[in-house]
């Protein structure tokens, strides 16, 4: 596997689901997501329903990507705070450290103040759980790591069943 | 960069489409979401011009079932073809799993073909991948024409590392579902070799 993957196991996931569950309800939210830098999500919290949650990962990474362009072009390291104004709906999104969007969106029951004071606390804590699952993943590394799996054994015939044959 | 969720389950890849301009990279994919089952695929987005030019890139999400207890999810993505988009291919390669060549066999795009894997291969090293090591799969499009080269012309100018080879006519379907197998299989091999 490469050193890239991202694995997250439940405790983390809980961690996580817990911080921007708090977001959401001390920003007044509708919905707050972590999205991965590579479009994917990682978890979710308000009204989660409303929202096509897969193409918005995917949207928000495009579009951090392409706004990291941008950064680079007039020299910039990166633009860490992206905002989009609608007429009803408001689009805040974030960086949390190398790898983690955080994307929430507020209507007039919530003010742009009020959601970077929180996203701000939220980050720093977002950022510590990131730090341990880069961790945890370099010490699975090790050789010596006990850590084993569960893809060890997957045969032709797993990813032939899964396209049907 | 694959995603593995202990929590959910989850195990998500991200499968990305590449070639030269007009090559089928979206036909691939549209192709893909209409024959699959509508309470499998996800919404398809296509960022495109208003000439229906893929303008920064198209996705499909997939699921695919499960493997080892796992949901695997593919999330399907193209890159836009045309040579001054190159900014936003590199963007798109980010984390990426695999890669889909889609070559284009009409004679008069070969040099098109050639000088899109050399771009492809920059892009991945700028992305700190390897073209040499990563999953990968050379389709060889639009099979139907009457100027299409012969394959093994194709073999010889286009293949550079053993990678598994299909051919295809993405706008009848032929080949699309062998493309992507070929690629999933890679991918979670890869997962194995852990």
């Amino acid at each position: 596997m490469s050193k890239l993957d991202l694995m997250l196991f439940e405790e983390e996931y809980k961690l996580l689901q817990e911080i921007i569950g708090r977001l959401s309800k001390d920003a007044s939210a509708k919905v707050v997501f972590l999205v991965d830098k590579n479009g994917q999500q990682i978890a979710a919290a308000g009204d989660v329903k409303s929202i096509d949650a897969t193409s918005l990962a995917s949207l928000t990474a495009g579009n951090v990507a392409a706004t990291d362009g941008l950064a680079k072009l007039i020299g910039e390291k990166e633009f860490s705070l992206l905002f989009h104004e609608g007429e009803k709906d408001n689009l805040h999104i974030s960086i949390v450290g190398k790898r983690g969007i955080l994307v929430v969106i507020f209507d007039q029951n919530s003010s742009l103040a009020l959601v970077r004071l929180r996203v701000k606390k939220a980050s720093r804590e977002l950022q510590e759980i990131f730090d341990q699952v880069e961790l945890r993943a370099q010490k699975e590394l090790d050789p010596g790591s006990r850590f084993e799996s569960p893809f060890s054994e997957i045969t032709d015939e797993d990813i032939d069943r899964l396209f049907g044959d | 960069m694959t995603f593995i969720n202990y929590a959910s389950r989850e195990i998500n890849c991200k499968i990305v489409y590449y070639g030269p301009g007009l090559c089928g990279k979206t036909t691939n994919i549209q192709w893909i979401y209409e024959q699959a089952n509508p309470e499998k695929r996800g919404k398809l987005v296509s960022l495109a011009t208003e000439t229906d030019r893929t303008l920064f890139f198209d996705f499909l999400p997939l699921d695919m079932g499960t493997i080892k207890g796992f949901k695997v999810r593919f999330h399907l993505y193209t890159v836009p073809g045309q040579v001054f988009y190159d900014a936003s291919r590199k963007l798109i390669l980010r984390g990426c799993d695999g890669i889909i060549f889609v070559a284009d066999s009409q004679r008069a795009r070969m040099e098109a073909n050639i000088e899109s894997i050399a771009n492809l291969a920059t892009n991945l090293r700028e992305n700190g991948f390897d073209i040499r090591t990563i999953p990968y799969v050379l389709q060889f499009n639009k099979r139907d024409m009457p100027s299409a080269a012969s394959l093994p012309d194709l073999e010889r100018l286009l293949r550079f590392r053993n990678e598994p080879m299909v051919e295809a006519v993405a706008n009848q379907g032929v080949g699309v579902i062998d493309t992507l197998k070929a690629a999933a299989r890679q991918i979670l091999m890869e997962l194995q070799r852990a």
